[in-house]
């Protein structure tokens, strides 16, 4: 009846699983709870969970990611305090097997569950905006790509409570991830949760494309788009690339462990060593989706808080687009160990190098944006100056690592989890936050606080250096990743000043928090009225603070680049109230759908039941999604209007308020 | 998805397909790429299965006939035109094939250098045998 699932799947001998899961549920409850006493269901039922508003599809997207850093970030902290205390005669407090879930989960919740839809969802807040239109695509479609990554994330808690977790790292190689080496369902739930999140993705990932190529204002030509609609471009043509890969292999190893085949496995002509091969044909593009779109919030903010066009736009198009091609011919040096001969590790050694030259050419239009601008140091743009210094030391230790005898030395050390995180961390992390305090006064309304975003950006800096460079040296001394245990009493001191660090990243994300809160209760102080706050360069902020459903009553009509920025200018020359000459005509608007969430709903029953082997449930969820999708298929009303007068009361209100702001 | 589409025009909005509707869309163009489609699966199984064909030169016209297959999906299904409005569709069809020659080349090329390096003398030995 219940498959696999009994009540020995809760872990209720371990202490340390136990408390974390009470407090989880807890959590949770609690914010039930306060949702239902305080009656806000039908609200957030209508207003956000069945919103089909790319805006508020991003927003939530990026709460997820922001949730999702703080469980990512425990496990961060419970590995180094174990590596700080476990040396010699003492065991430290995790057991390994746990360790190894601990250091499996954070890698998989970090990339797949935090930079990931923290970098979706700032790019579906903004794209649409940025090409001056008024939603993406497909946008009920969008609303099933959030649940279903919503989808895995819950999976992935889940597995805290009932059963365990991956303990392959987070990349799940056989043959310890098959069958007869993980006869648990820790690999089912990593393989179900990013099988369904995968897909989730992938949906974004064309819609986003699609939006980007056929749907932008009259008059936005390609070279007209703001580099952040570039990047995210080549980003979500990586996204269609890449993860039919990371499909189609996770489903040949869940082939091997449901249907006893052989692809992976170590016997029955099984060859792990092409899960590997591909498995970063799908991971090594990952890095770009990740990073790219960071790139491209950075090319926003330096431009903006300069005050000045991006230098070098077209060059910043360019490398885009050559790390696009490039970004799929480089897979193999994340395996140069493996035994290919010289030839392979040689070719793939110098494309690697090759792809630090396009970055190198942002880096450097940067900083000419930067030079001869009236630089404002806002938050936004520390992170982008901290990004500038640490990416380009990770970057240059990345080089290093990508000539093959280096890596020989290198491989599955310390010293390649401090380049990693020294990328990731100083790249994606400081740019999805720059991102978001750059556009969180457009999502909501109110500007965040610039002090505690600043003490979050040095706790962040200073955290992240103190944390990561101890790493390089034990690397270079020897000492091998995801260790539980070490003799070597000389490598104490390094691990106990990566775990200061690590106090310093925790007072940056506190700092976040508390920055957050303060901000929420001052915000009738901080209204942003004129819908511009930055002086911004760019169609988004054009509108008001936060836009209304339709973003912008009358599409803008795009004459150049830094679309808005010019139109200002023109704007304050004539000073005539545009707003009275505009035709305002109504308008056709998506109505909202629950049809992701129920998607959603159906797809981890679905997981649930595949990780548990319960097989009426399968076919119970599989049944439900299909009628779900068919009730959609069939609907009579997709679309409502908005009239024109509404558009014109709204628009002109905004307008009034702009010119009231502005003192010239 | 279709009526989305189809709705984003009013308001002078574009979206994807809008021009390309009226030109292939027709349901005369779905039919013929069926019947294309069936035609050339149906001979392939033929070809497989048959003893008359010169057996040598059955592989090879397997492989042709995949391609045809590849060529009707292409023109009649995704409708891929040589007309100035489909040079987003051809990119991205170039695009797609680009990735796919680098990933499946890259991935025969590593493979087979590793089965070069790795593989003890006599295990390659026993490999020809069978």
């Amino acid at each position: 009846m219940f498959g696999k699932l009994s009540w020995s799947a809760i872990p209720i001998n371990e202490p340390i699983d136990m408390i974390a899961s009470g407090l989880m549920i807890l959590a949770v409850l609690g914010v039930l709870a306060w949702v239902t006493v305080k009656g806000y269901w039908p609200y957030l039922w209508r207003e956000w969970l069945t919103s089909v508003d790319h805006k508020r599809i991003g927003v939530m997207y990026v709460v997820l990611a922001l949730v999702m850093l703080l469980r990512g970030f425990t496990d961060a902290v419970m590995m180094r305090l174990q590596q700080a205390v476990s040396v010699g005669p003492d065991a430290g407090y995790l057991p390994p097997e746990h360790y190894n879930q601990i250091f499996s989960a954070h890698g998989t919740i970090m990339i797949f569950f935090m930079a990931m839809p923290f970098v979706i969802g700032l790019m579906n807040f903004a794209v649409p905006l940025q090409l001056g239109i008024r939603d993406v695509a497909f946008p009920t479609l969008n609303s099933v790509s959030l649940w279903l990554t919503a989808s895995g994330i819950l999976l992935t808690n889940l597995s805290l409570v009932v059963g365990e977790f991956a303990r392959t790292g987070w990349l799940a190689y056989p043959p310890l991830s098959e069958l007869k080496y993980s006869p648990g369902v820790g690999v089912d739930y990593y393989l179900w949760a990013l099988q369904i999140s995968g897909v989730g993705t992938l949906l974004s990932g064309i819609n986003l494309a699609t939006t980007i190529l056929k749907m932008r204002a009259p008059g936005m030509s390609y070279m007209r788009m703001p580099v952040f609609c570039w990047t995210a471009l080549a980003s979500n043509l990586l996204i269609i690339a890449a993860f039919p890969v990371l499909t189609a292999t996770f489903a040949m190893l869940l082939l091997d462990r449901y249907l006893g085949m052989h692809f992976f496995t170590a016997d029955g002509d099984g060859n792990p060593m092409m899960y590997v091969n591909l498995i970063w044909v799908w991971g090594h593009p990952e890095v770009y989706i990740l990073i790219l779109p960071c790139f491209g919030v950075f090319s926003e903010v330096v431009s903006t808080f300069s005050g000045k066009p991006l230098f070098g736009y077209r060059s910043m198009v360019a490398a885009t687009m050559a790390i696009c091609i490039l970004s799929f011919i480089v897979w193999l040096h994340h395996f140069f160990t493996m035994g290919a001969g010289a030839n392979v590790n040689g070719f793939f050694g110098v494309m690697t190098m090759i792809i630090a030259v396009p970055t190198g050419v942002k880096v450097y239009n940067w900083l000419f944006t930067m030079y001869g601008g009236r630089v404002r140091f806002n938050a936004p743009i520390l992170w982008s100056v901290g990004f500038m210094v640490t990416f380009v030391i990770g970057g240059m230790t990345g080089v290093l690592l990508a000539v093959p005898p280096a890596d020989f030395i290198l491989h599955n050390s310390l010293f390649l989890i401090a380049h990693f995180h020294n990328v990731i961390i100083g790249g994606v992390v400081f740019g999805v936050l720059a991102g978001y305090m750059y556009w969180f006064p457009k999502a909501f309304g109110f500007t965040l606080d610039e002090g505690w975003g600043k003490v979050s950006f040095w706790c962040w800096f200073v955290g992240f250096y103190l944390a990561f460079m101890p790493l390089y040296y034990l690397g270079m001394l020897g000492m091998t990743r995801r260790l539980q245990h070490y003799d070597n009493p000389g490598w104490q001191p390094w691990l106990i000043v990566a775990a200061v660090g690590v106090a310093f990243i925790l007072a940056g994300i506190l700092a976040l928090i508390i920055q957050l809160v303060v901000s929420m209760r001052t915000r009738e102080r901080r209204r942003d009225r004129t819908g511009d706050p930055w002086q911004g360069r760019t169609l988004e902020w054009s509108t008001s603070s936060p836009p209304p459903a339709w973003n912008f009553a009358v599409l803008p009509q795009v004459e150049r680049e830094d679309a808005y920025w010019h139109m200002k200018r023109r704007a304050r020359e004539e000073r005539a109230a545009a707003a009275e000459a505009l035709a305002y005509e109504p308008i056709h608007m998506p109505l909202n759908s629950p049809t992701g969430f129920v998607t959603a709903f159906f797809a981890v029953v679905t997981g649930f039941a595949l990780i548990w082997h319960i097989w009426w449930l399968v076919i119970l969820g599989l049944v439900g999604a299909l009628i779900t999708t068919l009730v959609f298929a069939w609907r009579d009303e997709s679309e409502f209007e908005i009239a024109a007068e509404e558009l014109a009361q709204v628009d002109r209100a905004h307008q009034q308020a702009y010119w009231a702001g502005d003192t010239p | 998805m279709a009526d989305t589409t189809q709705e984003h025009t009013h308001g002078g909005d574009t979206a994807p397909g809008d021009s390309r509707e009226e030109l292939l869309s027709s349901l005369k163009a779905y039919v013929i790429g069926l019947a294309l489609a069936i035609i050339l699966t149906a001979t392939s199984f033929w070809a497989a299965s048959t003893h008359v064909l010169w057996q040598p030169g059955v592989p090879i016209g397997l492989a042709v006939l995949a391609v045809a297959q590849m060529g009707v999906h292409l023109v009649f299904f995704l409708h891929i035109t040589t007309g100035p409005d489909n040079t987003n569709n051809v990119l991205a069809l170039a695009f797609g094939v680009l990735i796919v020659f680098l990933v499946v080349a890259g991935s025969l090329w590593i493979m087979a250098n590793l089965r070069a390096n790795m593989m003890p003398l006599e295990m390659m030995d026993l490999h020809h045998q069978r």
